[in-house]
Parts: C-alpha cells; sequence; structure tokens
C-alpha cells in the first residue's frame, strides 16, 4: 500500500514569493499535504493566513497550518479553519499546539501560564468546539425557500452550548459547514496528554528507528493516522548531505543521504504501520530535492502513489465525516 | 484639479439588502463569490474590497433570523486568500475590538500587509454586547461606556507593535497590559489603512483621534455636508490635516437605460427585498413586539410599540430607532395617508437605494457628492452576490473617469498610497 508524504514547511518569509513557490513545488509533485509551523512568539507570519494566501494558487496539496489554543478563541479558530477548507475547496486540515512559554503568554497578557494538564485539557475543550462549530450548520441548512421568505431551515442549524473550565461557547458558527465537515486535525505527540486528550486524526510522532515506530503506532488506536516525522538533508551524494547535516539535533530522526537512500528507509519503516512521513526538509533547497528527486524515486518503487482525492479527509483514507448533530436529529 | 473619487467594494451582508430570491445571486460562502467581486472591483480600478466580520448569528424573538442571507466566513483568512487573485486592489475588514487581542491582530493584519504586498485595512469596530460574548472567552465583559475607551487603546497598542519593527514592547494601559518582542517586522503600509463606523460623538472622536477613514452612514445631502464638515473640525485638534481622514459612506445604487426604467428596477429590487415575511420583521424591529399575527399586506397594528431597549426583539444589531413611539406614529400616519399596507410601507421607509438613474446621472450625483464634501468616496453596497458591482463597473466608471474624478491605472503599490494617505 502507498504511503502518504507530507512536509513541514517552518520558514519565516513575510514574502508572499516564497511561500507560493513552495507551496507551488509541493502541488505540482502531488505531496499529499504541507504543514505550516507557527508560534505567537517566533519572528513569522501569521499560518493560518499564509495557508490561506496560497490556497487558491495551488489545487492538491492539502493545508495544515499550526494554530495554538492557549491564547485564541475557539471560535476565530473554527471559523478562520472552516473557511479555509471553503477557499481550498476541501484541502483544509489544523495541526493542534499549546503554549507553555510565559514569555508568550505575556504578549497575549490574558492570564498566568498554565501547567502542561490543563494546557492540554483547555486544548481538548478547544477541540471541541471547534469540532461542534464544523457540525453546527448541516449540509443542507441553505434552503433558498422563496414560498416561505426562509433562507435557511433554522432547525438545521444548531447551538453548541458548550461549557467547560476556560470558556463557553454557544454557536453556532457563522460559516457555513466547510466542504470537508470536518477538516483534519493533527497533533504532534511529544506530551503523552496530546495523544490521550486530544480529539485528532493524525498523530505526527518522532520514531528514531523502524522498530520504535512500530511500537507507537501499536500503542495508538487503529483509526488514527500516524505520521512518522523525519527531518532530513538530501544531496546527490552522501558526504555533502552529511556534511550539510554538520552537528543539526532534532525531536526527529535526522537522515542525511541521497534521494535512493531516503527511499531505502522509507522501505524499511513502511512494515512498522505507519501512514506516511512528514519531511521536514533541513533547508529550502532540500523541499526541492524532495519534489523534484525523492517522489519520483519512490513512484518508481511503489512507495508513493499521488492521490486522486479532491479532499484531504479523502486521501488520507479518513472516514466521510459524519455530521453530530444531523444525527442526533434523525435518532 | 477636482477632487479624486475613493471607490470601495462591499462584500453583500447578511440584511434584507441583499437578494437571495433572484435567479442570478449566487453563493454566500463559495470563493468563488469573493473572487469574482474582487477582480470585477479590481477591474474597475477600485481602491479596495470591504468585508463585515460575523460574531454571531442573529435572532429574533429568540430564533436565528432565517429570512435574510445567514452565514459568512471568517474575515481575515477570505482577504488572505483574496490577495492571491488580485495585484492592487485594498483589501479592508472589519474586527472587532472587544473579540480580538492586540498582539494577536495587530499580527494578523501586518501578516496579511505583507502577504497583499501593502494592501491591508482594518475596519475597527466594537461590541459591548453580552449576545456575542457568548460566542467568546470573556462574554459580556464590557462596560457600554468602555468600548470606545477599549477602542482607542486597541488601535494605539497595533499601532506601537507595528512600530517596532520587530522589536520589543511594553504597552500598558487601562485595557491592556503586555509586553515582549513583536513578531513583525514593518510591512509595506507601515500601518495597515484604518477605517471606522461609530457615528455618535464618541465614535466621531475616536475616528478623528486615530483613524484614516470612516465608514459612514450618512447619505442626505446636506446632512452628509453636515458630518463631513464636523468630523473634518475635529482633526486639528489631534494635529492632522483635513484630508487625512477620508469619510466613505456606504451606499447603494440602480442602474437603468432611462431614470424610469432604473425606478422601475429600483421598486423591483425593493419588493424583493422585502418579502412579505421580512415587512413583519422589520415593522418588529421598531415595534418590539412579536407580530407574527399581522397580515403584511393589511394596515399597520394599533398597539403602541414596547419601549424596553434592555431586552429588545432583535439581537445582534444595532438599535436603529431612539424614539420608537414617535416613529411608529409617524409611520402609521404616512400608511393612512397613502393607503399603504404593511409591506408598501415597510418598502417605502427602509433602506431605499440611495442613487437611481442612468449611468450618466449617477456619475453626476456620485461627482456632486465628492465635489461639495458630503464625502470623499463611496462604500458600494450591490444587492446581488456576487455579480451586483458588474454593471457599475462596466456603465460607471468610465464616466468617472471621463470626467477626470477616478484614476484610470492605479498609481501605487499600496493601499494608503492610492488613497492619497500619507
Amino acid at each position: 500500500m502507498t504511503l502518504r508524504f507530507a512536509i513541514a514547511l517552518n520558514g519565516a518569509s513575510f514574502e508572499a514569493a516564497d511561500w507560493i513557490s513552495a507551496a507551488r513545488q509541493a502541488d505540482e509533485a502531488r505531496l499529499d499535504f504541507l504543514t505550516f509551523d507557527d508560534s505567537f512568539g517566533r519572528s513569522g507570519p501569521d499560518a493560518v493566513l499564509v495557508a490561506s494566501r496560497v490556497a487558491p494558487l495551488t489545487r492538491h496539496v492539502g493545508l495544515v497550518p499550526v494554530a495554538t489554543t492557549t491564547h485564541t478563541e475557539p471560535f476565530h479558530l473554527s471559523t478562520a479553519l472552516a473557511t479555509l477548507d471553503h477557499v481550498s475547496r476541501g484541502r483544509a486540515g489544523w495541526q493542534v499546539r499549546v503554549s507553555a512559554d510565559p514569555a508568550e503568554a505575556r504578549l497575549l497578557g490574558r492570564r498566568a501560564p498554565l501547567d502542561f494538564d490543563e494546557l492540554f485539557a483547555e486544548a481538548s475543550d478547544a477541540v471541541e468546539v471547534v469540532r461542534r462549530l464544523w457540525d453546527s450548520w448541516q449540509d443542507d441548512a441553505i434552503i433558498k425557500d422563496v414560498a416561505t421568505g426562509r433562507f435557511i431551515d433554522r432547525d438545521r442549524l444548531h447551538y453548541i452550548d458548550f461549557a467547560g473550565a476556560y470558556f463557553s461557547v454557544k454557536g453556532p458558527s457563522i460559516v457555513p459547514r466547510p466542504p470537508q465537515g470536518q477538516p483534519v486535525i493533527a497533533a504532534l505527540t511529544h506530551q503523552p496528554q496530546a495523544r490521550e486528550r486530544l480529539d485528532v486524526d493524525v498523530y505526527f510522532v518522532t520514531p528514531a528507528d523502524v522498530d520504535s515506530a512500530a511500537k507507537i503506532v501499536r500503542q495508538l488506536p487503529a483509526a488514527k493516522k500516524v505520521f512518522a516525522d523525519l527531518m532530513v538533508y538530501l544531496d546527490a551524494d552522501q558526504e555533502t548531505a552529511i556534511r550539510r547535516r554538520a552537528a543539526t539535533t532534532s525531536d526527529a530522526a535526522v537522515f542525511a543521504g541521497t534521494p535512493a537512500q531516503l527511499a531505502d528507509l522509507v522501505a524499511g519503516w513502511q512494515p512498522s504501520g505507519i501512514a506516511g512521513f512528514r519531511l521536514r526538509p533541513g533547508s529550502p533547497a532540500d523541499l526541492t530535492t524532495i519534489t523534484r528527486d525523492l517522489l519520483p524515486e519512490l513512484r518508481r518503487r511503489g512507495l508513493f502513489e499521488p492521490s486522486s482525492a479532491t479532499t484531504l479527509r479523502e486521501r488520507l483514507g479518513l472516514p466521510a465525516a459524519v455530521n453530530r448533530y444531523q444525527e442526533a436529529a434523525r435518532a | 484639479m477636482p477632487k479624486q473619487i475613493i471607490l470601495a467594494a462591499h462584500f453583500p451582508g447578511v440584511n434584507n439588502t441583499t437578494v437571495w430570491s433572484d435567479p442570478r445571486s449566487g453563493s454566500q460562502i463559495d470563493f468563488a463569490s469573493f473572487e469574482h467581486l474582487a477582480r470585477t472591483a479590481e477591474r474597475g480600478k477600485f481602491d479596495f474590497f470591504f468585508l463585515a466580520e460575523g460574531l454571531r448569528l442573529r435572532e429574533q424573538r429568540g430564533l436565528i433570523h432565517d429570512l435574510d442571507v445567514v452565514g459568512r466566513p471568517d474575515t481575515l483568512t477570505v482577504l488572505a486568500a483574496l490577495a492571491a487573485v488580485t495585484e492592487h486592489l485594498g483589501l479592508a475588514g472589519t474586527l472587532n475590538a472587544t473579540y480580538h487581542e492586540p498582539y494577536e491582530l495587530a499580527r494578523q493584519l501586518a501578516t496579511l500587509d505583507h502577504l497583499s504586498g501593502g494592501r491591508a485595512a482594518w475596519n475597527v469596530v466594537t461590541s459591548p454586547g453580552a449576545f456575542f460574548g457568548e460566542n467568546f472567552r470573556r462574554g459580556g465583559f464590557l462596560d457600554h461606556a468602555d468600548r470606545y475607551v477599549r477602542a482607542g487603546e486597541f488601535i494605539k497598542a497595533a499601532r506601537t507593535l507595528w512600530d517596532t519593527d520587530g522589536g520589543d514592547f511594553h504597552i500598558r494601559s487601562s485595557q491592556f497590559d503586555i509586553e515582549g518582542r513583536f513578531g513583525v517586522p514593518r510591512s509595506p503600509q507601515g500601518h495597515p489603512v484604518i477605517l471606522q463606523a461609530g457615528d455618535s460623538d464618541g465614535g466621531r472622536e475616536l475616528a478623528a483621534e486615530h483613524s484614516d477613514a470612516i465608514f459612514s452612514r450618512h447619505h442626505q445631502l446636506a446632512d452628509a455636508q453636515e458630518f463631513y464638515r464636523d468630523v473634518k473640525d475635529r482633526l486639528a485638534r489631534y494635529g492632522r490635516t483635513r484630508d487625512s481622514l477620508k469619510i466613505i459612506p456606504g451606499v447603494s445604487y440602480v442602474l437603468g437605460d432611462s431614470d424610469a426604467d432604473a425606478q422601475e428596477k429600483a421598486q423591483h429590487i425593493r419588493r424583493q427585498q422585502v418579502s412579505p415575511q421580512t415587512a413583519i420583521l422589520l415593522l418588529e424591529q421598531l415595534w418590539n413586539r412579536d407580530l407574527s399575527a399581522y397580515d403584511p399586506e393589511g394596515p399597520l397594528p394599533e398597539i403602541d410599540p414596547l419601549v424596553d431597549e434592555d431586552d429588545t426583539i432583535i439581537k445582534g444589531r444595532a438599535g436603529m430607532y431612539p424614539d420608537r413611539l414617535k416613529t411608529a406614529n409617524e409611520w402609521r400616519a404616512r400608511a393612512e395617508q397613502k393607503n399603504l399596507s404593511i409591506r408598501d410601507l415597510i418598502i417605502e421607509v427602509t433602506g431605499r437605494q440611495n442613487f437611481i438613474g442612468t449611468p450618466d446621472r449617477v456619475a453626476s450625483l456620485l461627482n456632486e457628492y465628492v465635489q461639495t464634501d458630503a464625502c470623499d468616496g463611496f462604500i458600494l453596497v450591490s444587492h446581488l452576490t456576487p455579480t451586483g458591482l458588474d454593471d457599475f463597473v462596466d456603465q460607471v466608471v468610465p464616466l468617472l473617469q471621463e470626467r477626470g474624478v477616478f484614476r484610470t491605472e492605479y498609481q501605487a503599490d499600496t493601499l494608503r498610497g492610492n488613497l492619497g494617505l500619507a
């Protein structure tokens, strides 16, 4: 079975042209999705806006910005991501992140930092609110019924009435249900709370080798898609790649070698049960090597096949999103 | 050289100005609709595209309002996408100072300014209401009197952040206590253009101190001239010149082959905008009571409006009627005198189009408003999504260009430059 491939973009450029160039490369190579790194403390553009900026200029690639739940409004997060899904016609996702950094808390000034348990409890509530708001409009809510003068059938819109320890949100959303119903939610799972608390579709994990990848996959729910993060330095000759890698360390495994050698690694890790890889380019040039050399090599070996699916959910093999309120209404 | 007219395109909103029942009416949410309007505006060399913000769906009688267009996108996300399909058009978004925070919003606006090459604008609004607050962390935390305090401090904080050029800041005010490093270097405009819509004395003062433009509601020539004079007179107090603040009312228009044809079209659109159900609903907004038992084709209610401004029947819109009883008596007298049904009356007294006529007549009227200091330009609100601006761009813009009062090519790289702002 073919693996899925993503690339993590962590650039800080404020030039639209840089992002467009990266997104188009990925799109033309039929890469499955891009993630856009972000945090309030870094120097760099807002990731949701970057993803939206490139959405009309790409056709295939999934767009998965990082957004934190710690200092933000779940209502704004939900509507922004729903809008990204409308703008990209069903290619949106969200990488959930929390912020434990006291310096970031002072940028926003809302309150003192929370500990990890509380941060993830709050993130869990935020994910729940975001998901409920996405379902708060049924797909058939807009009826345009001239006879009764009604634009919507208000019975097909739903208050979410969420009340939690950190916020309460009434709903419904202001945005009609996004094309995917539920855009794809992902999280990097360094903290055990990220696995235990967050209702996500995709886990980014950082195994050191195929055995640790297999072990991680066994520990996670079978319905979730597990992507192994791998930092990569790719060159036509291994020595150059190794020299460029130098003493780089990362939370993920760091690979330095040729595209063929990386394809060997991919083949070696495939039996672990992972859904695919999220490659973190060591430099912008590595992005080009991935799309130009690595992906064709993977295709030759049957390890990657461009997906014809039009939505990100479908491409990742996630089931069609059932609307919780529509189901409840039927029951 | 005559004054140059500013033109902006308002994406049709979630009220009964927008006609959804017309066969030509398109999606309110598909990106293609936003793209069409933005590209049309840019084809017409417009200054900017304007988008309102949704924080909660409107309710009437405790139910989600279902007669008008419902649903819209997140403001900033759509504007960022529109930056990809336009090159010169300004991208203005309404964002509420009550339900956003300075660091996050200043960062987003500066990001939009970078990613659009200097085309971002922010329409600052405030809201005290607990109604919107039910969707947000702090709920209805803002006293009515504090809303302009927060808005003023918010704008100042945003400007401070933008001025750091990615450096350190420490902001302490009655509303905010924040510090650290702003993660965005100076954007092409330095400060995105700031618009403001408040009309009260406090709102005018806020605009005079902080804004680059006012999205005003004054349409009658004399009234608009008075507003213009009042606001511009306030600028000197803040060391500002009279042309450093642009006054741009939101207006609607109807074009026809002859003036009579345009009037007929206007009347047809008014009937589309005020369906029988909408007529009752708009009447309820004044009466502040359940009038669902009344016949829209029948006479006005004999009972009086309910005067209780703390508990209004409509939620999610600003109050429109300062004296309910007086207005109700005026409406009843008018209906009786002209033998109007509820629907006829509502068609007459609410939201009539501002400029109706041949393209030549509309161009002349628009130009007269600008040259006689009733305003500096217009935010055009069309009734059809997304094609409502097509005829204006094809038929009126060339006439304004012929008169030498509207650009034939974009002159500057940024929105600020095109608006003639420093």
